[in-house]
């Protein structure tokens, strides 16, 4: 287990290393100079340009400019913010909790939608059960998270008025306005990951089910709801844990226009208000934070793997 | 798509001496979805190419005297702030659309395999560098990672293009990589080594001909989701420029008529729905039709 661990951190330095180069690297594809956007108004005085340039490195060479930098987010400096002035690690840990709600929120109902889908589309295959649930995963899946918002907000705040289209309340504050703020666009986004659950679930399920614990269980004459829950489910799960896990990353993905739609303050507005912005450090951040955030839950599925899996313990 | 017998062993011989490609294609078609998918996109294809003759009105063009009339006779979708057909302006934007996805995933494909078979096959430094790049890219996730490609490269259709192919690639690299060292443990590619063949020689004639169903079936499902993100990139201004119609800038100008003209932003979102949902359905279909485990449907 320890030896396996330092192996596979071995996997993730290096990964991690090139995505510093890429991410570094995407300065280089940006048209024009970033002095004259850093100079604005005075962008004609060589002398303001000059100072530009020498206090980001831009007047050294390439690698020297890498490294430097390398160094400064190893040290968890990200640079500041063009626009804002303020360090970019802040920006990020700023807005994090805010996604962080927003996804745990999206996770909840997303387990809840998909895998009791996938559970019942697996022990009633090829049956009407089967058909509906593979048909809305597939609907999900092709729904464009924004406009699937853009249609809930027609429909709860502009025609029924139940819910307020847009803005946020942190849940500190106000934990009910907090909640009525949040649900529609944490239901957007766990609904885009309900259908990849349930299609994992459905999979999984169906290869326990084809098992022979299952038939042992089944002759000896326990009872069809024990059969599925106790011994095809839980081996069923396994699978679906780590997977899952996976999936929380790419909530981070889904957040970028979810909160866009809903003008939620959080991380996927950052990285939007950035691109809109020309605010190229928070982009590189963001995009650098998003990774690490990936890289670590892929860590952590494995771990869970290998946690509830009593034949990979052993070895 | 008969190929000789040495190249496609993976298959089991064709039930009734049929080849393996009529065999696909008997499934995809018997797969009733699957064609209906396919029929979709036919559809929004040939409306992508003849939209100068099918819109029944200039895509671009304002006119203030019919700002934001709803659906009518006259203009099926209704009317946007500028006054332009909104059906006319949907059919146009399969264009940008279409051509987003197929592009960028055939130049990801384009990119991708090869790379991935040199990974596979040469092994080594090769392969670790290469699956390396690869990785470090998957763990951006796909949008995120268009999304700033596209930032930095600035706004523009062909930008946002290349940031999603791009983004796509560490995919295709994966499964070309995967399958090249699946094909490089038969009996098949050992023998074709084995006879002196050079090394690109059994990646083009041995190795590649048994992956291109796995790449079909990830192909359709690539073009699916590059479709989503060229409406996500677009929307957020990072695609499609205006006033030329594309569905993801459209719902971006929708958004701030919810209340008054609700028809401006459902009718591109169905359309987006509707490709992609036909992309998927093909995609599922291909999987089924294309699998020689599964003889089953």
């Amino acid at each position: 287990m320890g030896l396996w661990l330092i192996r596979r951190l071995g996997q993730v330095v290096p990964t991690l290393l090139i995505l510093s180069v890429l991410i570094f690297g995407l300065q280089q594809l940006m048209p024009g100079d970033p002095a004259l956007i850093l100079a604005g108004e005075e962008r004609g005085d060589p002398q303001v340009l000059a100072e530009i340039r020498a206090e980001l490195l831009l007047d050294r060479p390439l690698w020297e400019q890498y490294l430097a930098w390398l160094g400064r987010v190893l040290m968890g400096d990200f640079g500041f913010s063009w626009r804002i002035r303020l360090p970019v690690a802040q920006l990020i840990l700023d807005k994090l909790p805010v996604t962080l709600q927003l996804g745990l929120m999206a996770f909840v109902i997303a387990v809840a939608i998909g895998v009791p889908a996938g559970i019942v589309s697996a022990v009633w295959k090829d049956r009407p059960a089967d058909w509906v649930a593979n048909g809305l995963a597939l609907a999900g899946i092709s729904t464009p998270n924004f406009w699937m918002g853009i249609m809930m907000i027609l429909l709860f705040s502009v025609h029924l008025g139940w819910l307020p289209p847009s803005g946020y309340v942190p849940l500190a504050e106000d934990p009910l306005q907090s909640l009525a703020t949040t649900i529609m666009p944490a239901f957007v986004l766990g609904g885009s990951i309900a259908g990849v659950l349930m299609r994992h679930t459905r999979a999984a399920m169906l290869t326990a089910l084809a098992q022979d614990y299952v038939r042992t269980a089944r002759a000896k004459g326990l009872p069809e709801r024990l059969v599925i829950a106790k011994h095809a489910l839980r081996n069923a799960l396994i699978p679906v844990v780590t997977l899952g896990t996976i999936e929380l990353g790419r909530l981070l993905a889904g957040a970028v226009l979810t909160e866009q739609i809903f003008t939620i303050p959080g991380f996927g507005k950052l990285i939007v208000d950035a691109v809109f912005n020309r605010d190229y450090p928070v982009v590189q951040g963001v995009v650098m934070a998003t990774a690490l955030i990936f890289v670590l839950l892929s860590l952590l599925a494995d771990l869970l793997y290998m946690a509830i899996n009593p034949r990979l313990r052993a070895a | 798509m008969s190929a000789p017998a040495t190249t496609r062993p993976l298959a089991p011989p064709a039930a009734r001496g049929e080849s393996p490609g009529r065999r696909a294609l008997r499934r995809f078609c018997r797969h009733r979805l699957a064609l209906l998918g396919a029929v979709v996109v036919l559809g929004f294809v040939l409306a992508a190419l003849l939209a100068p003759w099918i819109a029944p009105y200039d895509p671009i063009a304002t006119s203030w005297s019919r700002i934001r009339k709803p659906p009518s006779e006259l203009y099926w979708f209704g009317t946007d702030e500028n006054g332009r057909d909104v059906f006319s302006r949907v059919i146009w934007g399969a264009r940008a659309s279409l051509m987003a996805g197929v592009v960028s995933v055939a130049a990801a494909v384009g990119i991708g395999v090869p790379f991935g078979l040199l990974s596979g096959l040469a092994g080594g430094w090769v392969d670790a560098v290469i699956s390396r790049i690869a990785d470090a890219m998957l763990s951006v996730p796909f949008l995120i990672l268009a999304i700033a490609l596209a930032a930095f490269l600035g706004p523009a259709l062909e930008n946002a293009m290349l940031a999603i192919a791009i983004s796509a690639t560490p995919i295709f690299v994966r499964l070309a990589r995967g399958m090249a060292l699946e094909a490089k443990a038969t009996d098949w590619v050992e023998a074709a080594r084995a006879l002196g063949n050079p090394p690109w020689r059994t990646a083009l004639r041995h190795v590649l001909p048994n992956i291109i169903p796995p790449l079909l079936v990830q192909g359709t499902l690539a073009i699916a989701e590059a479709v989503i993100a060229e409406a996500s990139l677009s929307f957020l201004g990072l695609g499609q420029q205006p006033p030329a119609p594309s569905w993801g800038s459209m719902l971006n100008a929708a958004q701030r008529f919810l209340t008054q003209a609700p028809w401006m932003s459902i009718y591109p979102g169905l359309a987006i729905f509707a490709v992609v949902l036909a992309f998927n359905l093909m995609g599922d279909g291909l999987r089924d039709a294309l699998d020689p485990r599964s003889d089953r449907r």
